[in-house]
């Protein structure tokens, strides 16, 4: 029943682009795949493993920033995803190393702070990333010869990541190593007591991640063909963490429901109104407030009370 | 007068708003182990409240009083209705203060535009005065000056009475406090309310020397978590010490790294953390 589900769902999706009409919907269904594994990338801490952060965006945002350097300076495209994947990883690294030194509050709290270091750059170093104009690229690239530049063809490539996206976080949650995160985020202590490296585990699911991070970032920037500082700003790393929450933390298929939610809105809402921050607000508080365990586990719950369960 | 001295100045006038700005930061965040995301916002909806006052011809000290007022009623609204809900739940309360801070700085720009407004420097503070022979800014060293009168009273306020005997006991250990009969909830509502005051006083008296502007609620939360972080949370002394160090970085990173301002600012709060998580004068691990 729920495998016949899910393939209906991937059924669904992957023909988006054959039965909706207008470029614009389905620019706006590349868009929630791409913040739907942004999502699922920023979920792994915050879901899976307790920790909350709100500097990805900086992790999002560098992977664009180091994509654009080097297609700017001409390199090739497997060139540019490797570098800039890498790149992301390392930088990961170096922010897990620091925001691993305090978990909860101060997690959050130095998890600002560097994102809000990223984002400095990202605005005032102007001789390395232009400053608030931000970066062109030219194109987007050709795997194996097809053409990306249409919005179908990215679509159907934003599609294939965002599949391979979704199996590694079924592997990840499935594994051994995935119900060890699980465990250091209800019970560090005891998870030591059992000999576990919780400082470990933790770094390696920052790094997972970051890498998930970097890959939307990459494709984010494919997608827009530009990056500016709005795209590392606290706003964006919040937006990502608004995402996770309103779909339901540690679920799967929460953060893409989520993705789809604020991205839909966003379109929606700015289409109507300028005062999109605001509703913005007013959904995060709305749902910490009347559905702490987000929408899709809150949307169950309502529903199995309304059946008088 | 030398760039130096200038910048030095400059240095002590920012650490003093940043001291103001993070002292109440500190201490929710102490008692309450609240991260309250929107305390940047309680800065600039001061700024904003006062100069419609002072549009309307209230006198400047007066108008930043009041308007510090505004924003402790409206931060008092917060807690009691809002954070009182959300006990112990780091990642809601994370959401809601940063939810809180969209709408206010959305609020703001619907109400005051997208222009910096500037807020005069009350007459009497114009010009310069002249110490040891020099002259410096009468505004900039009254901003200091009041900065160490507040240090010095919630000095006195934390350590010499029975308040502030209450206040320590609910951050060194809540439970405990309660069942001694502190009413810690009361004490975490006026807490709450006292760091939205001071945050909101010192969003007008900086807004003489900052102007107000979209965004400073965003460039002022950082300056703000980077003092705690330094300085160690709930800590009076860590939160002076913290933001002096912060001022002093910031304008004279500016000065020589103009690009790189951000990243010097925040490479000490690196250096702390890795050598001494709880920050210099903090007592245990945040």
């Amino acid at each position: 029943m729920k495998r016949w589900t899910l393939a209906a769902v991937l059924a669904i999706l992957a023909t988006v682009p054959l039965w909706v009409s207008g470029t614009f919907y389905v620019n706006i269904a590349s868009q929630i795949l791409l913040y739907a594994i942004f999502a699922l990338g920023v979920n792994v801490l915050a879901g899976y493993a307790g920790l909350v952060s709100l500097g990805h965006a900086g992790l999002f945002g560098i992977a664009a920033y180091t994509a654009a350097k080097i297609l700017g300076a001409g390199g090739g495209h497997v060139t540019v995803a490797a570098a800039a994947l890498a790149t992301t990883v390392v930088v990961s690294a170096a922010f897990a190393v620091l925001a691993l030194r305090g978990t909860g509050l101060g997690f959050v709290m130095i998890t600002v702070a560097l994102g809000q270091i990223v984002w400095g750059v990202a605005y005032r170093w102007i001789g390395l990333t232009n400053g608030d104009n931000g970066i062109s690229i030219v194109a987007r690239p050709s795997p194996f010869g097809l053409a990306l530049a249409t919005p179908r063809s990215f679509y159907w490539a934003t599609f294939v990541v965002f599949l391979v996206a979704i199996a590694s976080m079924a592997a990840f949650v499935g594994s051994p190593f995935g119900a060890a995160v699980r465990g250091t985020r209800d019970q560090p202590r005891r998870m030591t007591a059992l000999g576990y490296n919780v400082w470990m585990i933790r770094f390696v699911a920052f790094l997972f991640s970051g890498f998930w991070s970097g890959v939307a970032g990459l494709l984010y920037l494919y997608y827009n063909q530009f990056v500016s500082p709005q795209a590392v700003a606290l706003t964006a790393s919040a937006e990502a963490l608004l995402m996770v929450i309103s779909g339901g933390t540690g679920t799967l298929l929460g953060p893409i429901v989520g993705a789809a939610l604020v991205v839909v809105i966003k379109n929606v809402a700015s289409a109507y109104i300028e005062r999109w921050n605001f509703v913005l607000g007013a959904i995060f508080v709305g749902i910490v407030v009347f559905m702490p365990e987000g929408l899709v586990p809150g949307t169950v719950r309502v529903w199995r009370r309304g059946r008088g369960r | 007068m030398s760039l130096w001295l200038l910048l030095a100045v400059n240095s002590v006038t920012l650490g003093g708003l940043l001291f103001l700005l993070s002292v109440g930061f500190s201490l929710i965040f102490g008692l309450m182990k609240i991260p309250n995301l929107a305390h940047g916002s309680f800065f600039m909806l001061g700024a904003y409240l006062s100069t419609t006052l002072i549009a309307r011809g209230v006198d400047f000290w007066t108008a930043a009083i009041v308007s510090g007022l505004g924003v402790a009623v409206f931060g008092g609204v917060v807690e009691r209705f809002i954070l009182r809900r959300l006990p112990g739940a780091e990642l809601a309360q994370v959401l809601v203060t940063l939810g809180l801070s969209f709408m206010v700085a959305d609020v703001c720009l619907m109400v005051w535009t997208g222009d910096p407004i500037r807020i005069d420097t009350p007459a009497a503070l114009r010009g310069a005065t002249s110490l040891m022979g020099r002259g410096f800014p009468t505004y900039r060293l009254a901003i200091s000056l009041i900065a160490l009168i507040f240090a010095a009273g919630l000095w006195a306020l934390l350590e010499r009475t029975r308040l502030g005997a209450m206040i320590r006991a609910g951050v060194d250990d809540p439970a405990m406090a309660r069942v001694v009969g502190i009413r810690v909830s009361r004490l975490f509502t006026m807490v709450f309310c006292l760091g939205a005051w001071l945050a909101g006083f010192a969003g007008v008296i900086g807004g003489p020397i900052l102007s107000v502007y979209p965004g400073l609620d965003g460039e002022m939360l950082p300056l703000a978590l980077v003092v705690v972080i330094l300085g160690g949370s709930g800590s009076l002394l860590g939160s002076l010490v913290g933001s002096f160090i912060v001022g002093f970085l910031y304008n004279f990173g500016q000065a020589m790294f103009p690009e790189l301002a951000y990243v010097v600012l925040f490479l000490p709060m690196l250096i702390v953390l890795v050598v001494r998580p709880q920050g210099l004068f903090g007592r245990q691990a945040v």
